[in-house]
């Protein structure tokens, strides 16, 4: 049985909710690319890739075909690793490792929906960017999160957002998702120290 | 965080050698692909001293970090001020003045990547110093093993042939291969046998009397100046061939021969066994590569696991 929820979280994305937000996004990516032939679904590990798998399913129930599918590890892309000293890395976050790229479909003129699950600074989005690219040559390259929590630190916006959450630098967003973590939710994690 | 250097097979835990050999294959993917780089070493320098030849070792580090976007520069003893008889120490600090990342040296003399090591700041990778240890080609090894023979190398039995006594391919290795719960058993003239070499948990044998219970075969090259009079370790190239010689007569089906290289043929390893696409030579070579990326990447980024929470930069 899992103990009481503790008192520093909050949950912005309830288990019955989550699965309207991604059948929302998968609506929204279908209306705004009506009939594209080159339409593949792309997530970033470890999270992203579960939420791809989702998003993608949706896609062939609701567009009545089947699209490509792939996911991308941006490990070898991280701007925290070739930088000495680098700033602005989130120290809880140590080198895993790496999981395997797979993208079984010609990228070349493709239409790419990147899937992640937070969107915070967007530097993971900036790294993914430069990995497809290493694959090929994609017609565009469009972004889906569960989450934007702001605080950007480049040039990054999403074109399909589950929820907008403002928070504050010190509070952290955990998705969790049934494949990965036993069960569906949002929550804010606000920091103890306060 | 405080540098880390690869020197000697003890330097690593079994999950480190783990997740090495993990890390290696998720290169394999960007080895296959068009463009078979990644940024992720982009601005780092790797600096390749070579005072011993190589081609495989050189050529591959030189490439991994290539491959990882580094920058990288090769010194080797021929042409460089080594000639003019300045010192390990003295090189040290000359390159420590380009501010390198990584130095990989191979040398001579055992103990000399500590020398190096204590007299810069660079994280120091041994490419094999003298008969000491050789770690970046046991994790090839190990890599090729689990390619081909699957992830669980647990029990499986490991005949290692040949010059024992000279080898730090054969130190390094013993040592990997136990760490993954292999069987290790040496095989050789007495004469290049350490002695007291059972105390690494291996069984000794002189002939290849049982050599059809190994699964794996691990050829050791002869350097011919061991038959040398006055070497005193072999009355001859022919004799060794004759007694010691892996030959297709001596195998079974099944079994798997690798060989660190370069490889001579007709003395240590028959012409027909080294050409046969059953042994993993030509696969060890293709790992060295990804193995050396692997090595290069977590000597930069460190070994400590950890999985990736919901939320990363």
């Amino acid at each position: 049985m899992p103990g009481p929820r503790p008192a520093n979280e909050v949950v912005v994305l309830t288990a019955e909710q989550m699965p309207r937000t991604i059948t929302r996004i998968a609506h929204e990516i279908l209306e705004k690319n009506p009939g594209d032939a080159k339409l593949a679904v792309v997530g970033i590990h470890t999270r992203g890739a579960f939420l791809a798998v989702r998003i993608h399913k949706l896609l062939g129930e609701v567009g009545g075909r089947q699209y490509d599918k792939g996911d991308l590890d941006i490990s070898f892309y991280r701007d925290d690793v070739a930088a000495r000293g680098a700033v602005g890395v989130i120290p809880h976050t140590p080198h895993p490792v790496v999981k395997d790229t797979d993208l079984p479909f010609d990228i070349d003129g493709a239409t790419v929906v990147l899937v992640d699950d937070v969107l915070y600074t967007g530097r993971t989005i900036r790294a993914a960017v430069d990995a497809l690219f290493d694959y090929g040559r994609p017609a565009a390259v469009q972004l889906a999160v569960l989450v934007d929590r702001g605080h950007r630190e480049l040039p990054i916006r999403p074109d399909y957002v589950g929820k907008n959450l403002p928070t504050a630098p010190k509070e952290r967003i955990s998705v969790r998702l049934e494949e990965c973590d036993g069960k569906d939710e949002v929550v804010l994690v606000r920091s103890k120290e306060g | 965080m405080p540098k880390r250097d690869l020197i000697s097979m003890e330097d690593l835990s079994r999950a480190d050698v783990e997740l090495l050999l993990d890390t290696a294959e998720s290169f394999l993917p960007v080895l296959e692909r068009d463009i078979k780089k990644v940024p992720t070493l982009r601005g780092r320098t790797v600096v390749n001293l070579f005072w011993e030849a190589s081609t495989r070792t050189s050529s591959s580090f030189d490439l991994a970090a290539k491959r990882l976007s580094a920058d990288t520069l090769a010194l080797k003893a021929g042409g460089s001020a080594v000639e003019k008889g300045e010192t390990l120490k003295d090189t040290a600090i000359t390159l420590s003045a380009y501010s390198p990342d990584i130095i990989v040296m191979r040398h001579p003399s055992a103990g000399a990547c500590q020398t190096l090591s204590a007299n810069t700041e660079a994280s120091v990778i041994n490419a094999g110093d003298g008969k000491h240890q050789h770690p970046t080609q046991c994790l090839l090894d190990l890599f090729s093993l689990r390619q081909n023979l699957g992830r669980d190398l647990d029990g499986l039995k490991v005949f290692i042939i040949g010059d024992v006594l000279h080898s730090r391919v054969a130190r390094s290795d013993i040592m990997g291969f136990k760490m993954l719960g292999m069987e290790v058993t040496l095989v050789g003239p007495p004469t290049m046998m350490p002695r007291g070499i059972e105390a690494m948990g291996v069984t000794v044998e002189y002939d290849l009397a049982n050599l059809k219970d190994a699964d794996v075969i691990y050829v050791l090259g002869i350097q011919k100046e061991r038959a040398h009079s006055g070497a005193d370790f072999l009355p001859s190239l022919r004799e060794y061939s004759r007694l010691w010689g892996v030959s297709r007569a001596r195998l079974r089906p099944g079994q798997r021969v690798m060989h660190p290289g370069p490889i001579d043929r007709g003395v240590e390893i028959a012409a027909d066994v080294a050409d046969d696409d059953e042994n993993l030579i030509a696969h060890q070579v293709f790992s060295g590569l990804a193995v050396r990326m692997a090595i290069l990447y977590r000597t930069i980024v460190g070994y400590s696991d950890g999985t990736a929470s919901g939320e990363v930069v």
